[in-house]
This record gives structure tokens, sequence and C-alpha cells, in this order.
């Protein structure tokens, strides 16, 4: 496919339209951090790689709808409820299955999570079946003009709280005595054992935490696209991106990296064609993964 | 013990005789109760971005089945999930070749179908289409495929024609439009026909713009900015209906008001899908597509036997994707019953002379010409009115005035 470079001058001299793209893309890319961050926390701990975070998502977003439907819940609301129902899955999936493969080889570990995404999405697929599931509220077609920018509310809700929740799990990690220790566990493992540290609990928290994360993630989401099994695998792709570019392990990293995705698959959808953001996303990968291996905010292994 | 025991003439006789009835008897009965019978295997995407529309063509097949039965053949629908990918499909339609499948059909979208067929083809199993408009399926000589769906070319031809019905019976003309189009096999087949059909058939507005995207995509905000961004009277959608949702939700967000949403042959605003999900914002979307003749025998048992079978189900919503799908496999039951055979030869031979004027879409009778392929399926112009499809255009077969502009977003309750 040419590139229209017509098509490219016209939409750079558009300020208008360049201003809303770069706003949509922060906003959206917000959102995909936010998706991101517990695959971040999971794995910068527990050093397990959870190839089954966009199922859990998924999970998120079919029990938002479930409390949205039976309990005319707002997903906003459902929050608190998902992220706490996904702590405790979470924390018994790694209490009860991941942590005795923690010490296994890689290949093991993976086979075993895409196992858990299978059996995660194919339930959906059995209880819910392939229909598009999706909530009304009603600020879901509200937006505000800003000037010449149009900002919908949905996104702003969304990119607010994954700002928030960010600043929680920070706070968390920076400010209590479980977080520092769950932070000593994934610095220096030996060293935390020997100072008598339950490991495995913290490991489980911290799987907890991640899928928590992944869980309140799954309500906003559910406020921006309808909930089908099948979106899963996309999205743990897509938070692989992330969390590569932003560097495996670091909160900041998921954040910055959601964004970059977002303004840059939005820019690319803009100057150069729709149908190619998705191959600017990778593009982007290749290009990081070879100046900073490590990710913009990861330390160097 | 250790006696022979011996038969007398007599008693052999009566033996032998009740023995010629009892083995003749089931050899008559079994000769005056053999139907004729079919397999099908049907591959159509169960699961994946397309498991919604699949899920609507499996009722067709599945209500097929009686149908069948009333015209003396039995029906046994063999299905499999193409998982809304190509080469799923490709390893799938194997797969029901091998299980002995006597005859395909499928599979919804055009990729899949034309992975379907090259399969059909290297077989020799017959392949009857249910829905999939890319043009070179039938145009490049299979011997085993047979499509009853118009090619994008017609499917286009008949949408562009009557949008400009549309303007004249409503003496609302737009100057410029913006194309938006998915850039799978089947999006891409429709542009290409709208490139080709545009200056022909003398339309009167001009594209704007031309905004292609991934059909996979989960959103469309920045692909409707730049359609907003060129200020167009009308847009043109080929859409499915996920897609088709995405883009009047950021139309509404973004206060993007045009005179009207029209897909000049797409399915995505006439699903079911379309209507529950966006409810008063699906309202005045125009398709312009083949649609069920719902004065039609048929049409009105299948109406009658879908509440019954579905009736938790909008039968609005599903009767595009179920009618072609039912229509599909009646087309392979009207075969076997000819045929008198199962073989592949026999039944793609059969299925050339096929000539079915009880069928419930709007048109003519249904036939194949020589590469497989009905081009005889006119299209209508169909509305979204208080949740239900109702037919505008044309004005014989219509049961609604058309709505022209079309109420801007804020203006809808």
């Amino acid at each position: 496919m040419a590139l229209d470079l017509t098509s490219f001058w016209l939409a750079i001299s558009n300020g208008e339209l360049m201003a809303n793209t770069l706003v949509k893309g922060t906003l959206t890319g917000l959102v995909y951090g936010l998706m991101a961050l517990g695959l971040s926390v999971i794995f910068g701990v527990v050093r397990v790689v959870n190839f089954a975070h966009g199922e859990m998502m998924v999970v998120g977003m079919y029990g938002a709808w479930l409390l949205a439907v039976h309990a005319g819940l707002d997903p906003l609301l459902a929050m608190p409820v998902m992220a706490a129902l996904l702590f405790a899955g979470g924390y018994l999936l790694q209490r009860g299955l991941i942590n005795r493969f923690v010490t296994r080889p890689e290949h093991v570990q993976f086979l075993l999570l895409v196992a858990v995404a299978m059996i995660l999405a194919n339930t959906a697929l059995m209880l819910f079946g392939p229909d598009a599931r999706t909530v009304q509220v009603d600020y879901a077609f509200d937006s505000i003009l800003v000037g010449p920018l149009i900002l919908d509310l949905i996104r702003i809700y969304a990119a607010g709280f994954a700002i928030l929740l960010t600043l929680l799990l920070f706070a968390f990690f920076r400010f209590t005595l479980t977080g520092k220790a769950i932070r000593a566990a994934a610095d220096n493992l030996l060293g935390a054992q020997v100072i008598g540290l339950d490991h495995q609990r913290l490991y489980a928290l911290t799987f907890g935490i991640g899928a928590a994360a992944v869980g309140a993630g799954g309500c906003l989401m559910l406020l921006l696209i309808d909930a089908t099994p099948m979106i899963a695998s996309d999205f743990t792709i897509l938070g692989f991106i992330i969390v590569i570019l932003g560097g495996l392990g670091s909160l900041m990293g998921a954040l910055v990296g959601g964004i970059l995705i977002g303004v840059s698959e939005a820019l690319a959808g803009t100057l150069i064609e729709p149908s190619m953001k998705s191959m600017v996303s990778f593009g982007l990968l290749i290009l990081v993964l070879l100046i900073r291996p490590q990710g913009l905010f990861g330390r160097r292994g | 013990m250790g006696r022979i025991s011996t038969v007398s003439r007599r008693r052999l006789v009566q033996t032998a005789a009740l023995g010629a009835v009892t083995a003749a008897v089931p050899l008559r009965y079994g000769r005056s109760q053999a139907r004729p019978s079919l397999k099908l295997g049907v591959l159509l995407p169960r699961t994946g971005i397309l498991a919604s529309q699949g899920t609507q063509c499996v009722r067709g097949y599945e209500l097929a089945v009686a149908i069948a039965a009333e015209q003396g053949v039995t029906l046994e629908i063999m299905l499999a999930d193409t998982e809304s990918n190509v080469d799923t499909a490709r390893a799938r339609a194997e797969r029901l070749v091998g299980e002995g499948a006597q005859m395909l059909s499928g599979a919804f979208d055009s990729g899949q179908t034309l992975a379907i067929a090259q399969v059909a083809e290297q077989r020799s199993i017959p392949f009857v289409i249910n829905i999939a408009a890319a043009p070179q399926i039938t145009d490049q000589g299979f011997k085993y495929v047979f499509r009853n769906f118009p090619k994008a070319g017609a499917l286009i031809t008949n949408g562009l024609t009557l949008m400009k019905d549309l303007f004249a019976a409503t003496n609302t003309t737009p100057r410029t439009a913006v194309l938006m189009h998915s850039n799978d096999t089947f999006g891409l087949a429709q542009k290409q026909a709208i490139d080709a059909l545009f200056p022909r058939l003398s339309m009167p507005f001009t594209f704007a713009d031309s905004i292609s995207y991934d059909p996979r995509a989960r959103d469309l905000s920045v692909e409707v900015s730049k359609a907003r961004a060129a200020r167009p009277d009308l847009m043109v959608v080929v859409t499915r209906a996920n897609d088709a949702i995405l883009i009047v939700r950021e139309m509404v967000r973004q206060r993007f008001d045009v005179m009207g949403l029209v897909s000049p042959g797409s399915p995505g605003m006439y699903d079911s899908q379309f209507v529950s999900t966006l409810g008063r914002f699906a309202e005045f979307a125009i398709s312009n597509v083949p649609w069920v003749n719902p004065n039609t025998a048929l049409a009105k048992q299948v109406a009658a036997a879908f509440a019954q079978r579905y009736p938790q189900e909008n039968y609005d919503g599903n009767l595009f994707n179920m009618a072609f799908s039912l229509q599909a496999a009646l087309v392979g039951v009207d075969a076997v019953r000819r045929a008198g055979s199962t073989a592949g030869p026999a039944l793609a031979e059969a299925l050339r002379a096929t000539r079915i004027e009880n069928h419930m879409m709007i048109g003519g009778p249904i036939t194949f010409d020589a590469t497989g392929q009905n081009d005889a399926i006119p299209s209508a112009a169909i509305q979204v009115r208080e949740g239900r499809q109702r037919v505008i255009l044309p004005a014989a077969a219509a049961d609604a005035q058309p709505v022209f502009p079309v109420p801007g977003w804020t203006q809808r309750g």
C-alpha cells in the first residue's frame, strides 16, 4: 500500500486533527498502561510471565458485566469488587499452582500459564457464548469540548483511574511493610529468605495484586470495548509489547509504555494508514529492543 | 446327546420358505423407506471476531434440517468452527471431508470461503457458499464451488444504484462522502468494486477520503477523527457488526453528524448485535443488501420455525445470515434429491442444473452459471426503524418511507 503523501501533509497541517489525535492517543495509552500494570508487577517480583494476562482481564470484564446486568452496578463502582475477587483468584492460583513452577524452566512456566489462559478463555466461551457483551452507561456517548478538542468522558475516567491506580500501587510498594518485603524478595530472594520472609506468601500476594490491577482494568475496559472471550490473546500480546517497551517490572514503565503505544498508534492512524497501526507498535518494540533491551524504565538485567 | 437330529423334507421346505420371506421383508421394507440423505459439512466462524455472525448462520442450517425432512431428504449437519481464521477454515474443511462430509457449506467470510473452496476443488466435494462476496471465489474456474450470493461487483452496483434512488426519493443529494472499510479480503474486494464502478454509475457525490482499518480493531476513534476532519455529507461504510458499532459510537462521541450512514452492500448494520448494542444510535442506518421477501411461503414457514426454536433471539437481526445459510443448505438438499447419489461429481452436476423457484429471498429463481455463480440476486435498501429492519426501497417492496437526511445524534430521544 503506497504512502499517500498528499493525505499525510493534509493531516499534519490540520492542527485540530493533530491535537485530537495526540489527546486520544494519550488517553487510550493510559488505559493500555493500566491494563499492562498487572503484568509488570507480577513479572517484576515473581519472574513468571503471566500468559493468562489477557484472559484475566476478560474475567474482569465479564464480572463487571454480570454486576452491571444483575445488580445494576456501574463498571466504575464494580472496580473494587472485581479487584477483590481477582486478588483472591490470583492469590490462590499462585499459592496453589504457580509457586510449584517458579523454579522450573521457563518453557514449563509458559505452558502452564498458556493452559490456564485456555481454560479461562474457554470457560468464558461456555458461560457467555461468543456474542459481544456490553453495558450501557448514561455517559457512554458523552464528550466534553475543550476548544477544538473533543474528549470523550469514558476515556477521561479510564485514564484518570489508570493514573490513580498506578500511584496507589507505587505507594504500596514504596511505603508499606508488605510492599517493601515484596520488593526485597524481588531484589534478592536468598537475602529475603535469610531474614525470614515467607517468599511464597509474598509471591502469592504479588500475583493477587497483579490480578487485582488487571481485574480493575477489565472493568474500565468494559466501558471502552465489548467483552468477548476472543479479545483475550490480543490483550496479552499488547500487554507484553507495553511492558517490554516500558521495562519489565517497572510501574512507571508500564504507564509510559502504554502512552507511547497509544500515541504512536494514533499518529500512525492519522498520518500513514489506520490499518497499519499495529505494525507501528511492533516496529517500536523492535526499535526499543535494539537500542535499549531492558526497556525504557527497566534495569539492566 | 450324541444323537444326530433328523429334518423331514416338509420341515426343510417350511423353514426355507420362512427364511425366504424373512429375508425378503426387510429388503422390500428397506427399499420402500430409502430416502436420500446428505451429510453436509458446515464451516462457520463460531469463535473469533465473526463468532456472532457465524452463530446466526448456524441457526439457518439448523432450521434447514426440518425443511429438508419435509422435502424427503435426511439432512445431517456436521458443524466445524473456523475460529474466524483462514488457516483453520482450510484445516477444518480437510477434516470434514475426511470424516465423510458429502458436501461443504459456509463460511460467511470471503477469506475463509476461498480457503475452503480450494480444499473442495482438490477433494472433488461440492461446496455451496452461504455468504461471501469476493469475486475471485467463483472467478477462477472451480468446478465444485457454487455461490448463491452476489459478488462484490454486483452488490456494489446494486448498492450504489439504490443510493441514487434514495437521493431521488428524498430530494436530498450529498456532495461529499468518506468511505470507511475494513482491510480484509471482504473489505478490500468491496473497495475495489466501489473504485471501479463509481465513475461508471455517475454518482452525484465524490469521496473526500477513504479510510481502511484493521477489522480486529478495538478502537476506531482515530479513524473516525480522520473521517470527521474531511467534513463529509455522507458516510459510506463497508463493515461487519463489531466495527460498525465502533464507528457509530465514535461518531456520537465526536459529535460527527452526517446526512446518513449507508452501507453499499456490507453486513454490519442490519445485525442484531448492532441494533441491540447501539439502541437509538442504530436508528436510521441504511444497508443496501439482498433481503428476504417476507411474503414467500418459505419465509413465513421459517419465521414461525425461528420463533419457536429461538424465542429469545431477534428475528430481524438474524435474518440475513440465517436466510442465506438456510438457502444454501436447501440448494444442497435439492441437488441430492435430483442427483440420486452423494458422489461429488454427481452432486456437482446436479448443482449446475439447479433451478429453485420457491425460495425466501427477493428475486428470481436460484440458478448457477457456468462458474457456479448465481448472478441474479437483487438488493433492497433497508433502514433501522424502531429497532427493526424495514425495506425502504425499491418502492414496490417497501414497508416504510425512507428517512434521509437522518436526525442528528443529539436529536434522538
